[in-house]
């Protein structure tokens, strides 16, 4: 089935397959966003247990959600990986650090003698929340505005410039830091509305979800200036394209050519933006009637969203990953990819993922039938 | 030689052991506790019986300390290829990130999903839905092993690829060929195996403990019970997928295999040595010299035990550098001169592309493909760069063995006793049970340290050498973030054996459950 479809093809199937799983996990960041209102929805300890056990229950998927995206981006793009990841060190190891000190949190955070003490884990908490969701956020604004890397003519790549990634963030010198930084911005805020709507959707506390419905707007609009922000700029600047030969150039209105010259993809990205924005509004204005529900509003809309931006940044002769330093060594998915071979046996194995959705849909079904409640958490055993 | 930044490709080897060991002190314990638990939590549903279910939660709460802080360390790890071996990520990602991109998608899913049912599920999903979860945690943790355990088995014996010189790059051609290489399957079921046996030990020292301290006495030995015939089984297969691997290496690395057996001559009828202290030799490549300041060793049992045959010869280091014509045995000298024939042609081969030279490019491809295998010889100079530490691959080696030797004996003895109803009264068997723990710990470390010292100066056997696999990064970032994730890890490390510590005390004093 696979072995009849283009390598190009074939290479595009996998881009969508990473741009599903980058839009999941940012829809999932609203672990990480919950994380960072742990203090400011919880007044007692009581009702910080209830928001750490609800988002207790769903670290786990996040964090496999980014191994995966992490493992399929190795796999299909494996010059990407040793390019980015190689390259720009310091900001994937701010990303990785802030992810170990999560996944200890949850479960050591109410055990006896944790040596650390609770607030130590709850720190470890805002910390993932908030440089998890700024630094990823502002590492995929890198995919539209360049990095500087070369890449040799044995595919060994060299960084450019001696902070490692971390100029991508504090050289403010570059307007380029700005949108990139305001792509980062925009996802922790987004984190934090999706965090608001998912309690929303799995505590039954009035107390907590009072205080909840009051950050909603608080964190939606400076979402939407910062979202803004990046998108207006990104649809006005110059873009990295390529031609038939591999050539690589500069082009200008390029990502709002891409949103033109790809219709489908531009209704699936003004859905997604209008399905966030539908759900924040149901959710701050009519929650009594389907305040539980705008999670799977804003929830779905994100995952389109961002699925349209990285198709944005990775069809249509478009380099995913670009080099300011040499035009010649940006990445596209046709020069960065695995062999025709690795992406057919690959392919096979995705046939997997609706079946994992499916399983994991059952079973968040079967344990999310009861809301949490401040009773459980007293007869819960386990709980965090 | 080309230069290389051996300050960096030391620092950077250290951050990967670091990470590396710190996960494997975590991961061999869930790969088996699931199981154990699973199996527990069947009885329990099967019989009804609520000591079981208090038993089921006992070892699940521990289960769930030990695993958080796997999947801590296990993230790193996947990211350090990228970060720290970028070099060596474009040149095996074709193959390398196939295994790690199934894992995620058949394994890591259902690992977490189920997990959460696991631990929260009593009370919301019927009984028949969470022993489903308990089982499909078990197998979900054991399907992670399985794909990351493929792809290390590739790098000790690279399969099912060919070298592509327009992108420089492995590329696989048989994914069956791959999975199912046997070095793969030995690597695999070896591994688990191990990890069966730790958790085994984890439960039996325990509940010894609790027997010691007359404390939940039926609920520890309904544990021993269990962890000790899951025990004894997997060392069984342990023992088994040893042998079994032990061939392996003799046939793919047998540099490898000659330095965990301290062999520096070959032999005909080669003798097994048992138990060995080595000493300092000045040069050990010199005929006839002895590094061994004490030995007992059993005559011709090695070469029956790579070929089943005691005539066999057996290669030892110095066959392996200068050569043994008479067995077939090229020498190292030899592969030097052909990998460097390899670089060079490999670099020609661009430069004609780039001058549009085809008749050029074509003659180099030849002379490239001809000496590909011997492509990672060609960084070295000196043969003696090829031998690894032979003292530490031989130690691990042989301390891995005595333990495992050890473990089954002390199974055997628990599950007779428990027959007998003998266990209370014989302490010291108690004694020995409890602290075979950090024993099981050492003999699960040095497994891995044989693993991947052994096989050194390779990151893919013959092919690429660990110096040439790193990132193009300064060392002091390699030193900052060593020790960052040195003390991160050291203080998780702490918490979690003074929560285990806490739950085991708390549980004891709590008929078992929590």
């Amino acid at each position: 089935m696979f072995e009849n479809l283009s390598y190009l093809a074939l290479q595009q199937y996998w881009w969508m397959i990473v741009s599903l799983l980058g839009a999941i996990l940012v829809f999932m960041f609203f672990v990480q966003g919950g994380q960072t209102m742990i203090k400011s929805l919880g007044k007692t300890d009581n009702e910080i247990k209830m928001l750490v056990n609800s988002l207790g229950r769903k670290w786990d998927l996040t964090f496999t959600t980014l191994v995966t995206f992490g493992g399929a981006a190795f796999a299909s793009f494996p010059l990407f990986y040793s390019t980015s990841f190689g390259g720009a060190y310091w900001v994937w190891m701010l990303i990785l650090f802030a992810f170990i000190i999560q996944a200890v949190s949850y479960e050591y955070r109410t055990k006896a003698d944790n040596f650390l003490g609770a607030k130590t884990y709850e720190t470890f908490l805002f910390i993932n929340g908030l440089l998890g969701t700024i630094l990823v956020g502002t590492a995929v604004a890198t995919f539209f505005t360049g990095s500087d890397f070369l890449v040799t003519n044995m595919n060994h790549s060299i960084w450019q410039n001696p902070y490692r990634g971390l100029e991508l963030a504090f050289n403010f010198t570059r307007y380029e830091t700005f949108i990139n930084l305001s792509l980062g911005l925009a996802v922790f805020f987004l984190a934090r509305v999706l965090g608001i709507l998912y309690f929303f959707n799995n505590i039954e506390d009035e107390t907590i979800l009072a205080r909840a419905r009051k950050q909603l707007l608080f964190n939606a609009l400076p979402f939407l200036v910062f979202f803004l922000f990046f998108l207006i700029n990104v649809l006005l600047m110059d873009g990295f394209g390529y031609d038939a030969d591999g050539v690589v150039s500069m082009v200008p209105y390029k990502y709002f050519n891409n949103l033109i010259e790809m219709p489908l993809n531009t209704v699936i990205l003004l859905l997604g933006v209008m399905a966030v924005l539908w759900g924040i509004y149901r959710g701050a204005f009519h929650y009594e009637k389907c305040g539980t529900k705008a999670i799977w509003f804003t929830g779905g809309g994100t995952i389109l969203t961002v699925f349209a931006l990285l198709i944005l940044v990775g069809f249509n002769n478009t380099c995913f990953y670009p080099s300011t330093s040499d035009l010649q060594s940006s990445l596209t998915i046709q020069n960065a990819s695995s062999s025709k071979y690795t992406l057919v046996a690959m392919s096979y194995v995705s046939l997997l993922v609706p079946f994992v959705i499916a399983y994991i849909w059952y079973a968040w079904s079967s344990l999310n039938k009861k809301p949490i409640t401040s009773q459980e958490m007293e007869d819960d055993h386990h709980a965090y | 030689m080309e230069h290389f930044d051996m300050a960096l490709v030391d620092w950077s080897r250290a951050q990967f052991a670091l990470t590396a060991m710190y996960h494997w002190i975590f991961v061999p314990l869930t790969l088996g506790l699931s199981f154990i638990v699973a199996i527990m939590m069947t009885i329990y549903v099967r019989t009804g019986n609520e000591l079981w279910k208090k038993i089921t939660k006992f070892w699940m709460t521990l289960f769930g300390v030990n695993f958080a802080i796997g999947v801590a360390t296990g993230i790193i790890l996947e990211f350090e290829f990228g970060t720290n071996w970028s070099n060596y990520s474009w040149f095996v990602g074709d193959i390398f990130g196939a295994p790690l991109a199934i894992e995620g998608i058949m394994a890591f899913f259902l690992e977490s999903t189920f997990i959460a049912i696991l631990f929260f599920g009593w009370g919301r999903v019927s009984k028949k839905f969470h022993l489903i979860s308990a089982w499909l945690v078990a197998i979900g943790s054991n399907l992670s092993a399985l794909w990351i355990l493929v792809a290390n088995a590739w790098m000790q014996n690279p399969v099912g690829m060919r070298f592509n010189p327009d992108t420089a790059r492995n590329e696989m051609v048989n994914f069956w060929e791959v999975l199912f290489s046997p070095t793969a399957i030995n690597k695999f079921l070896h591994t688990i195996s191990s990890g069966y046996v730790l958790s085994a030990i984890f439960v039996v020292g325990v509940s010894a403990w609790f027997l010691l301290k007359h404390r939940n006495v039926d609920f520890a030995k309904k544990s021993m019970i269990v962890a000790a015939v899951f025990g004894l089984l997997s060392s069984f297969y342990l023992v088994l997928t040893g042998d079994e691997s032990a061939r392996d290496i003799y046939h793919t690395q047998p540099m490898k295999f000659a330095a965990f057996e301290g062999l520096d001559d070959g032999n005909v009828s080669a003798p097994l040595v048992v138990i060995g202290f080595l000493k300092e030799v000045p040069d050990p490549r010199q005929p006839d010299v002895d590094r061994f300041a004490f030995k007992i060793e059993i005559p011709n049992l090695l070469s029956y035990m790579v070929a089943l045959n005691s005539n066999v010869f057996v290669p030892g280091i110095n066959d392996l550098i200068n050569g043994n014509e008479k067995h077939g045995i090229m020498s190292y000298y030899e592969k030097i001169d052909k990998g460097k024939l390899a670089i060079k042609a490999l670099g020609d081969y661009k430069d004609a592309l780039e001058r549009k030279d085809q008749v050029a490019a074509a003659e180099n491809l030849k002379v490239f493909e001809a000496n590909y295998a011997y492509f990672g010889y060609g960084y070295y100079d000196d043969p003696n760069d090829l031998v690894p530490s032979v003292p530490m691959a031989f130690y691990s080696f042989h301390i891995m063995v005595i333990l495992g030797v050890h473990f089954m004996i002390l199974f055997i003895v628990l599950l007779v006793l428990l027959y007998k109803k003998k266990i209370e009264e014989i302490r010291w068997v108690l004694y020995i049970a409890l602290w075979t723990i950090p024993l099981a710990y050492i003999a699960s470390q040095a497994g891995w340290v044989l693993a991947e010292m052994g096989r050194q100066p390779w990151v893919v056997q013959d092919l690429m050498p660990t110096l040439s696999a790193v990132s193009n990064i300064d060392k002091s970032s390699v030193v900052v973030t060593f020790w960052i994730f040195a003390v991160t890890f050291t203080v998780l490390l702490i918490a979690e054996i003074k929560i285990m510590v806490s739950q085991i005390v708390s549980g004891s004093k709590n008929e078992g459950g929590h």
